[in-house]
């Protein structure tokens, strides 16, 4: 039995497959009702998102199972399948877990590390689930998958720093002021960047925003849009004693606020700290302002740069991910292996048993005057036997599981106690006892 | 009885806020919830090891076991991990842990290798003015250990913020605010503290020696401590300091503390090493 990963991403996808990607992603049926259709393939996981399809399966015939999924791929996605098929990528069995592990933390992402990935997985999973396509491999495998997700995240600070300007905005007011809910926002101009970053600090909790805005209309209509009050912008310097974060867009010029308008004000402010995000080009805010105390400015270029810091960070942290993601590879792929010795421990406990049932049976006919509990002892020992006896075996078995040679082994076994392959219970019963 | 064991405990509980230090400082390094749970384990182990220490001691001398400065230094930093315990949780500075376990560390090392004699007790040591006068200024010198290692944090963010450049620690601290804020609580809680126990020592000492001012080395640097933070707290109350300005004012407020409280005993003489006048 084999594992196989056969997918595709943004790495190896260009733009048009991916737009189709993300049509098959609004997609109602499910790829996963196709599983019947599939002779090869055993249990099935089906992962899309607007940046990847992925097939995860297992089979025992892994080139028609490749074939199969590939056929199916091409018919979700819907372009001839010479155009399609050069972008795929299939993994198998350690390369395949690795893969699921490094999509899973973010290491595979457009954005390194962002964290929606782990979720869809999971709705995914939960998809597979009630399609019942999964069966002990990928049950395992998939709840690995999100064990090792929440490892990288915990142990690694893969996620910890923003990487879009408006984001950094919004962590850089929280180390400022801490809980923004009671934190009062101004929007001096009315640019489209200032929009997005209000949006984001409105997220943040900000509840209580103020517009200041040349054109009124549009001061009205951004006032609506966020619940905000209304400044005249002539007035906007008085505002700015009772507000706490300043986002500038304003299309002037030159400087609207300058460092000796802003400090008698500060004392007035009983020197609470206020934070201007000054996001307009050519700059609104003069940088000296900066240096009044507890004022502090940030212009798009600071942010520019923190998120530049931060993705470099991010992508040193994969490196630290990377290590884990591969030690687990490696415990899952341990796991794999005691897998190929388990339907013939199986085999021989049944074997066993079958014949304790028969002897038992013969034996307790031709004693009829034994009372109940004479029996059960006599049932306790015989089993208690067969236990004892099939123990070393057993771990013998469990042993070798993990070596090259285990197929020898196994046949070995097979031969010794006559174990006929064709009881052996198939893998997807519970292998309990991996 | 009970010298060895307590000495015993003792140094367990030092090796314990040892481990305990560590644990933080890995904390700090790399966030982990279960680094913290670990950490803050030690430093709740190390304090009932170090409590029970004084307890024995304290039966052992029939008075609170404050009066060498081995004492005085081993009290003083139980009191300030069992606070830090105690006020973690609400005060969601987990960072904090940082500074107090090693420096917890520290105090009960230092009183291991104090001169570590027992002082014989006296009616003088058993007024209920000596134990007032003790534990308030105790309980203001911790909170004021907090105070400046919030200043200290503080400072260390806010260059962070002003210069642009986010340090490796940037994720890992809490906000100005926060900060700034627990320095203030700390200031507003211990400057009383403080005060009612400077005014039971100068009562004590005018029953005791006839006069509450004695020119004593720990009573003028006592008083110049008090005086810091009497500025402190009205720029901040009155003229709206903070941010930097108290954060600074915090950390040389508590400067003068460990003046006044090992400077002085460790290196002039006056009647807070008192018991020489036995």
């Amino acid at each position: 039995m084999d594992i196989y990963l056969v997918g595709m991403n943004h790495k190896t996808a260009p733009v048009e497959i991916r737009e189709r990607i993300a049509q098959v992603c609004r997609m109602d049926a499910n790829p996963l009702e196709q599983r019947p259709h599939c002779k090869a393939v055993e249990e099935l996981f089906f992962l899309s998102t607007c940046n990847r399809v992925e097939f995860l399966f297992t089979t025992r015939n892994g080139s028609d199972g490749v074939q199969e999924i590939t056929e199916l791929m091409v018919r979700l996605i819907g372009l001839p399948k010479d155009t399609v098929l050069k972008h795929f990528y299939v993994h198998k069995n350690l390369e395949a877990v690795r893969h699921l592990f490094r999509v899973a933390a973010g290491l595979d992402s457009m954005v390194v590390g962002e964290p929606q990935i782990l979720g869809q997985i999971k709705d995914a999973y939960r998809e597979a689930t009630q399609y019942r396509t999964v069966g002990v491999v990928l049950n395992r495998l998939l709840h690995k998958t999100f064990s090792v997700a929440k490892r990288v995240r915990t142990e690694t600070n893969i996620g910890c720093h923003a990487v879009s300007v408006s984001y950094a905005a919004v962590e850089l007011a929280k180390k400022i002021f801490g809980d923004l809910k009671d934190k009062r926002v101004m929007l001096i101009g009315a640019g489209e960047m200032a929009e997005l970053a209000a949006e984001h600090f409105r997220g943040h909790g900000v509840r209580d925003m103020v517009v200041a805005n040349r054109t009124v209309e549009r001061a009205v209509e951004l006032a609506r849009r966020f619940h905000a009050q209304t400044v005249p912008f002539a007035h906007f310097l008085d505002a700015l004693l009772d507000v706490d974060i300043v986002l500038c867009s304003t299309a002037a010029a030159q400087p609207i606020l300058y460092a000796a308008d802003l400090k008698p004000r500060m004392r007035k402010r009983k020197n609470r700290p206020l934070f201007f995000i000054d996001i307009a080009m050519p700059r609104n805010v003069d940088p000296k302002v900066h240096e009044i105390d507890n004022v502090y400015l940030y212009d798009i270029d600071d942010l520019k740069g923190i998120v530049d810091l931060n993705l470099s960070e991010r992508r040193h942290e994969a490196e630290k991910a990377q290590f884990i993601i591969d030690t687990e590879t490696l415990q899952f792929q341990q796991w794999l292996q005691t897998l190929d010795v388990v339907p013939t421990i199986i085999a021989l406990r049944r074997k066993a048993e079958s014949i304790r049932q028969a002897e038992l049976r013969k034996t307790l006919s031709q004693l009829p005057g034994l009372g109940d509990k004479e029996k059960e002892a006599i049932g306790v020992l015989t089993e208690s036997m067969i236990k004892k006896l099939l123990h070393d075996p057993i771990v013998f078995l469990k042993k070798k599981s993990v070596r090259e040679s285990k197929n020898l082994y196994v046949s070995f076994t097979q031969q010794l106690f006559n174990l006929d392959q064709e009881d052996a219970p198939a893998r997807s019963l519970d292998c309990t006892d991996g | 009885m009970g010298q060895g064991m307590e000495h015993v405990l003792l140094i367990l509980a030092a090796c314990v806020y040892c481990i305990g230090s560590v644990g933080y400082f890995v904390f700090l390094v790399r966030n982990g919830e279960n680094v913290h749970r670990a950490a803050l384990g030690m430093l709740v182990a190390g304090a009932v090891f170090h409590g029970t220490a004084i307890v024995l001691r304290s039966t052992a001398a029939g008075h609170l076991a404050v009066t060498t400065l081995s004492e005085a230094l081993s009290f003083f930093a139980w009191l300030m991990v069992v606070a830090y315990v105690l006020i973690q949780n609400r005060l969601r500075l987990r960072i904090l842990g940082s500074f107090v376990a090693p420096l917890a560390a520290a105090f009960v090392f230092g009183s291991a290798i104090l001169p570590s004699h027992m002082i014989p007790t006296s009616p003088l040591l058993k007024s209920a003015w000596v134990w007032l006068h003790v534990s308030t200024l105790f309980g203001a010198n911790a909170l004021f250990a907090v105070a400046c290692a919030a200043g200290i944090l503080y400072l260390y963010q806010e260059r962070a913020i002003k210069k642009k450049r986010l340090g490796p620690l940037y994720g890992r601290l809490p906000s100005l605010e926060r900060l700034d804020r627990v320095n203030h609580v700390c200031l507003l809680i211990g400057f009383p503290l403080m005060t009612v126990g400077l005014l039971a020592g100068f009562l004590y000492a005018s029953t005791v020696w006839k006069s509450p001012w004695n020119w004593d080395p720990k009573e003028i640097f006592a008083l110049i401590t008090w005086l810091i933070y009497a500025v402190l707290l009205h720029e901040r109350l009155a003229v709206g300091w903070r941010g930097r300005r108290a954060a600074w004012l915090a950390i040389f407020g508590f400067s003068a503390v460990l003046i006044t409280f090992l400077g002085v005993n460790l290196f002039l003489k006056g009647h807070h090493t008192l018991f020489v006048i036995q």
